[in-house]
């Protein structure tokens, strides 16, 4: 079968801390029948600048990103629910008015959230009989949940995973404390959230913490780390990849 | 309000917040309290379309406010149909002063009050003490946070970050001996206090949860009775009034009394729901004499019209304060006024101006929790965005601004990009194998305060 191309927007925070999450991405995409093509060129997309409330400072950025990704087609792969929903909800918003007012609009209607683009091929993802043994508990992005609505597909991904038990968060839906400059400006208030987080995870015994946004991942897994905590904190792709999808 | 006449309390959001976390019985009171009233909402809107009901607030509200002055001019003929005596207050100052000569034209000695957000706004109580006037809050919470020289940490919950224990020691100041630690015991006492002060109070002050323009309806939500002594026992009755809390109708109250006590409490209805339409008339047995409606704008009607109108939708449930996960570390005294949680991070700004309050709309991650959960669906998340635009002036956004335009400059270039990717690998490379003193860098040091550092094993 013929593979088809897709374009992958890895985001600034993979970049930074994340090189084998990107292997991650382009390992399952493969597996799915997808040949990802990294988006050349492509910084990041304006969010903390954004988020911050500079939006003159948010537009240069996010004008080379969405330039770069402009004169690529297709679907454009973005593992991070907060990227996604930047792109996908703000960069109108951001471009309002703007010389690249109807190219924000277009290519943001191209952008898919990781988890969405395999969910529609999750059939393909039996053939590698994806296995791992843990306990595992998904924690949402809020932006992927509240802005995106995107909340049964990375769930549903796991439910591919043999010897992968997937276990509801009595915390659900709140925030790990991440939010950007936030966990900056305020540590002492972002590391209590996380570690609110880290109690409910611990409570419910799961081993294995996974979520689909890069900054949600660096927040709780960090937190986890300085705490001793044995438990593992993984991206969707990564949980799928360390599982034998794409093997 | 002038500054220097009500400061915020502390120097900025993360000196009061480390405070606040520094105390150990707020962070499970807290939690308790509000996982238990969002509970309480959720069980209370379980069969209730609820996202139509929220719709229908929303519009009442937008219309409302859109078109304010008609529907003030409304109301105020109808409270003056009513026998109620109507003063505007353009601020604070002005409101106080009106309340005052009000007493002061009473003869009044002693002042009972509802509790009332607005009242707490304009710091009112310290002024009637001032003129040598005792004034006994008859909410319960709102009682201790006065004996205590306090200030309430929630809408609707005022000592939601107060244990039993303070509260018994607070009570038993009143009483000159110690009080056993019995809740019935305790708000007996309160009760008994609270008795006498209804009985011999010559002003009672409220709030005004809404005033519906139609009938000159003032309208109280409790649940311990106490406004309804208050508004009726004394024998003048003041009410302060935010401008914005105008109804047009009684119908539209039928829509907002369900949404406000099942937001604020979870409840159908609150115990008690007073519908206050003018003073004693002839005839009849009880009710004040006179009743004064202060209508408040400090800072409301500078909203109208501009981005921030939204803000003047609230009908204060206390519901964003529930879900915000930053509200649940901290409290609201961490917000260093009399409003926390997310509206709280809306309003100080914009009532308080940007010297005072500018910093609070980055005190949160804006995760949303309050956008699907308010009443009239604020965009509580949107309003803290634009904020944070405004933010201007102050030096620490400028100083930030001169970081995200370097940032800016470097990450709209290729080179720069990364250039200055592969600087912060390699600083994450070598933080990580220097001994911990060597760690140095405002970002790393407050990322690494109780955080590993991310990107081991090429994960974030």
């Amino acid at each position: 079968m013929m593979s088809e191309p897709i374009v992958c927007f890895p985001t600034c925070l993979v970049d930074l801390v994340g090189r084998r999450l990107a292997d991650d991405v382009n390992t399952v995409l493969g597996a799915v029948g997808f040949s990802p093509i990294v988006a050349s060129g492509a910084t990041c997309c304006g969010q903390p600048a954004f988020n911050a409330g500079h939006h003159a400072q948010a537009r240069r950025v996010a004008r080379r990103t969405l330039r770069r990704l402009g004169d690529t087609e297709g679907p454009i792969v973005v593992p991070s629910g907060s990227c996604t929903a930047m792109m996908r909800r703000h960069w109108v918003e951001l471009f309002h008015g703007d010389r690249d007012e109807i190219l924000a609009a277009a290519v943001a209607k191209r952008v898919r959230e990781f988890s969405e683009v395999v969910d529609e091929r999750r059939r393909r993802l039996s053939a590698f009989e994806p296995r791992l043994n843990a306990v595992a508990g998904y924690h949402d992005s809020c932006h992927m949940l509240r802005e995106l609505g995107i909340i049964d597909q990375p769930r549903r991904l796991l439910g591919y995973v043999d010897g992968l038990e997937v276990r509801p968060l009595a915390s659900g839906e709140r925030c790990c404390g991440f939010g950007g400059a936030f966990s900056l400006r305020y540590p002492e208030v972002s590391v209590a959230m996380a570690d609110d987080k880290l109690a409910d995870v611990r409570e419910s015994g799961v081993d294995l913490l996974v979520s689909s946004d890069p900054g949600c991942l660096m927040q709780l897994g960090s937190r986890a780390d300085r705490r001793g905590d044995p438990l593992r904190v993984l991206h969707v792709a990564s949980v799928l990849a360390e599982a034998g999808v794409g093997r | 309000m002038s500054r220097s006449d009500d400061p915020l309390v502390g120097t900025g959001f993360r000196d009061r917040s480390r405070a606040q976390l520094g105390q150990p019985f707020l962070r499970q009171a807290i939690p308790r309290a509000t996982d238990h009233t969002i509970a309480a909402l959720h069980d209370r809107f379980a069969d209730v379309d609820v996202a139509a009901l929220r719709e229908r607030g929303r519009r009442i509200r937008a219309e409302t406010i859109r078109d304010l002055d008609a529907h003030l001019e409304t109301l105020v003929a109808a409270f003056e149909r009513n026998g109620i005596t109507v003063h505007r207050a353009a601020d604070a100052e002005a409101a106080r002063g009106r309340i005052r000569s009000i007493c002061s034209a009473a003869g009044a000695r002693r002042v009972v009050k509802v509790k009332s957000m607005a009242t707490e706004e304009i710091r009112l109580n310290p002024a009637l003490a001032a003129d040598g006037l005792e004034v006994v809050e008859t909410d319960l919470g709102e009682y201790v946070v006065h004996l205590d020289d306090d200030r309430p940490s929630h809408i609707i919950a005022p000592i939601i970050h107060k244990t039993r224990q303070e509260v018994r020691q607070s009570l038993s100041r009143v009483a000159g001996r110690e009080l056993p630690d019995d809740t019935a015991e305790l708000t007996g006492f309160a009760r008994g206090q609270l008795r006498d002060a209804f009985l011999s109070a010559d002003v009672g002050i409220s709030g005004a949860n809404f005033g519906v323009a139609e009938s000159g309806t003032v309208v109280l939500l409790t649940n311990e009775g106490n406004g309804r002594m208050c508004t009726s026992l004394p024998r003048v009755h003041i009410a302060l009034m935010g401008i914005e809390r105008v109804l047009p109708t009684l119908d539209d109250l039928a829509v907002m009394l369900p949404l406000l006590a099942g937001s604020g409490t979870g409840q159908l209805l609150t115990s008690y729901v007073s519908m206050i339409s003018g003073p004693r008339r002839e005839g009849e047995p009880d009710g004040p004499e006179e009743m004064h409606v202060v209508l408040l704008d400090n800072g409301r009607r500078a909203l109208l019209g501009g981005p921030f109108e939204e803000a003047l939708h609230c009908i204060r449930c206390g519901a964003c304060q529930n879900v915000c996960p930053v509200y649940r570390q901290v409290g609201g005294h961490a917000y260093g006024w009399v409003y926390g949680g997310p509206i709280g991070a809306v309003l100080t700004p914009l009532f308080r101006g940007f010297d005072d309050g500018g910093e609070l709309p980055q005190a949160s991650t804006l995760c949303g929790a309050c956008d699907d959960i308010c009443p009239v669906k604020i965009p509580l998340h949107d309003l803290l965005l634009k904020l944070r635009r405004v933010g201007g002036g102050r030096a620490a956004t400028r100083r930030e601004r001169a970081a995200a335009t370097f940032w800016a400059f470097l990450w709209s270039s290729g080179v720069g990009y990364r250039a200055s990717i592969a600087v912060g690998r390699l600083g994450l490379t070598l933080a990580r194998v220097l001994p911990a003193r060597l760690r140095r860098g405002p970002v790393l040091a407050r990322w690494a305060a109780g955080r590993g550092l991310p990107g081991r094993g090429g994960r974030p």
